[in-house]
């Protein structure tokens, strides 16, 4: 381990500190929040069902390159899908799940995510557990070699994180559209309160909308963002688009953990809250 | 306040042990004072560095409960004291005596990097034109006192004793505060990649939680000069637009 020439100490094992506070707190709400969410979107993206209702596209479908004709629990396409049916192209071995075709982006956008590299190098790796906290390895290669030198491309993760920001605003939108043969579907669309065709607002819409602001905070908050707007450069009087936009990204960079955490739950409780009332659980309440 | 029990480690780079001292704590004491109330009742033997006590000499670095703090700014009301407070010295320097480490292995590191290189002259005088804008940035790097908390904290030292290939956050605070500079031409980018090691970063943000001047070590530092590199030499669109573009 010591490749030092000089006379350290022996550096302590797993776990061993002479911290008093609770520093195991920290990497097991980590630890616990990231699995849960992990075990969740993997679920939810393996069920090639329930992923929309009416206007409402769940985020973790997003976009519906292919829609795998569950709609309405009929086998019917719902109005969401790019390119139509599920292809016969793909092999049959291959879940017949849309989520499974686009959530390597938002996933790899997070995996490589500054923030969420510490979060779980600490609560998954124990590497370290927590700061001045003793570790269970001797080895470390850290991200300077093959295969964690591949976070950097945490910054092509984040062009095409922006684009699903773009994605997912239209699709907001969209959850403001309803038509009305829905209400009539098979008695399986069950919108609650008043409203009719056109134009209208439920508490998916509004779910939908808060989803896309927490998701652009964080995705715009982003270090390679602060990075491409000015901080690549030294003259920051001299910025091509003006110092705004550089202080504006280093003011939602400041709260990055926080727009991590609250997007990434928002994300699957969309999904969740699509999810039952699709299944009929619960019902979705018309404001308007 | 009652009189608390510290156990202070005692040795020296061949081995030590933590040793039991009680002191009357009073008002508005530092972990500092109770130190120099243990050598003057019962330790006198006992080493420890220190010189300004208002945390700006950044002499008095050592562990208290655990965590690396200036014994100075780290007061005793905020400690509980109803178990023994421990105070060791830094893990990641070798140690001389009691708590006082040997950290010139720091300023050997810092020699290496290449110094300020600023462009002609604006003026005929010999004299520069900077926006304020433009250096606003790199003043808070400045604020660095040179406590080597930052260093000490940090688990590649600390753990994995990369000294050889590794230089730390303070050094990347330094070399930051060097390579955003306006007026600088200097290129330290392949020596930050190479041999200052800043891939082993992994981002804990340890030395931002114990920095005493708060400097956002990790974002305004790491991160921004990590990006660098990741633009000049594992941006393979960066690289082909580099390509074709106009040499100055």
């Amino acid at each position: 381990m010591s490749q030092s020439p000089l006379s350290l100490p022996q550096a302590r094992g797993l776990g061993q500190t002479q911290r008093k506070d609770k520093w195991w707190l920290q990497p097991l709400v980590v630890f616990l929040g990231l699995g849960a969410f992990v075990v969740y979107s993997t679920w939810a993206a393996f069920q090639g069902a329930h992923y929309e209702f009416g206007p409402y596209l769940s985020p973790m479908y997003s976009p519906l390159l292919f829609d795998a004709g569950t709609a309405f629990g009929t086998g019917s396409l719902g109005h969401h899908t790019w390119f139509g049916a599920w292809p016969a192209w793909i092999p049959a071995w291959v879940p017949a799940s849309p989520a499974l075709l686009i959530l390597s982006i938002p996933a790899g956008f997070r995996t490589t995510c500054y923030y969420y590299r510490g979060a779980y190098y600490k609560a998954f790796w124990a590497d370290p557990l927590n700061c001045a906290v003793g570790e269970p390895r001797n080895g470390y290669r850290g991200e300077n070699f093959f295969p964690l030198l591949i976070q950097n491309i945490h910054r092509y993760m984040f062009y095409l994180a922006a684009l699903y920001i773009v994605i997912l605003a239209y699709d907001a939108v969209i959850a403001t559209q309803f038509q009305a043969d829905w209400a009539a579907n098979g008695g399986k669309m069950l919108f609650g309160g008043e409203g009719g065709a056109g134009f209208g607002i439920g508490v998916g819409t509004l779910i939908l909308t808060l989803n896309v602001i927490l998701l652009g905070g964080y995705t715009f908050g982003c270090h390679c963002a602060r990075h491409f707007t000015g901080g690549n450069s030294d003259h920051q009087s001299k910025l091509p688009l003006g110092k705004k936009p550089y202080e504006c990204i280093s003011c939602l960079n400041r709260n990055h953990m926080k727009w991590a955490w609250v997007s990434l739950i928002w994300v699957g409780f969309t999904d969740f809250y699509i999810r039952m009332v699709s299944m009929g659980i619960w019902i979705d309440w018309r404001l308007f | 306040m009652p009189q608390v029990t510290f156990k202070v480690w005692r040795g020296n780079k061949d081995g030590g042990q933590f040793k039991d001292y009680q002191t009357d704590i009073t008002e508005g004491m530092v972990v500092l004072d109770a130190v120099h109330q243990i050598q003057a009742e019962s330790a006198p033997d006992m080493a420890c560095r220190w010189n300004c006590k208002a945390g700006k000499c950044g002499s008095c670095s050592a562990e208290v409960n655990g965590m690396p703090k200036l014994m100075c700014m780290t007061r005793m009301e905020d400690l509980p004291t109803d178990k023994p407070v421990t105070i060791e010295p830094m893990q990641a320097f070798p140690l001389i005596r009691d708590l006082v480490c040997d950290v010139s292995w720091n300023y050997e590191v810092k020699k290496k990097i290449k110094k300020f290189k600023p462009r002609k002259p604006d003026a005929q005088d010999g004299t520069w034109r900077m926006q304020q804008d433009d250096v606003d940035r790199v003043q808070e790097f400045r604020k660095c006192i040179e406590c080597f908390l930052c260093q000490n904290v940090c688990h590649v030292l600390r753990d994995h004793h990369k000294h050889e290939e590794f230089a730390g956050p303070r050094h990347y605070v330094y070399t930051a505060a060097l390579e955003m500079h306006p007026l600088d031409t200097e290129d330290r980018l392949l020596d930050l990649k190479d041999d200052n090691g800043i891939g082993y970063c992994n981002i804990t943000k340890c030395c931002t939680k114990v920095c005493p001047e708060h400097i956002t070590i990790t974002d305004n530092a790491i991160i921004p000069l990590k990006e660098r590199v990741v633009d000049e030499y594992y941006d393979p669109i960066k690289k082909l637009f580099r390509m074709f573009k106009p040499k100055k």
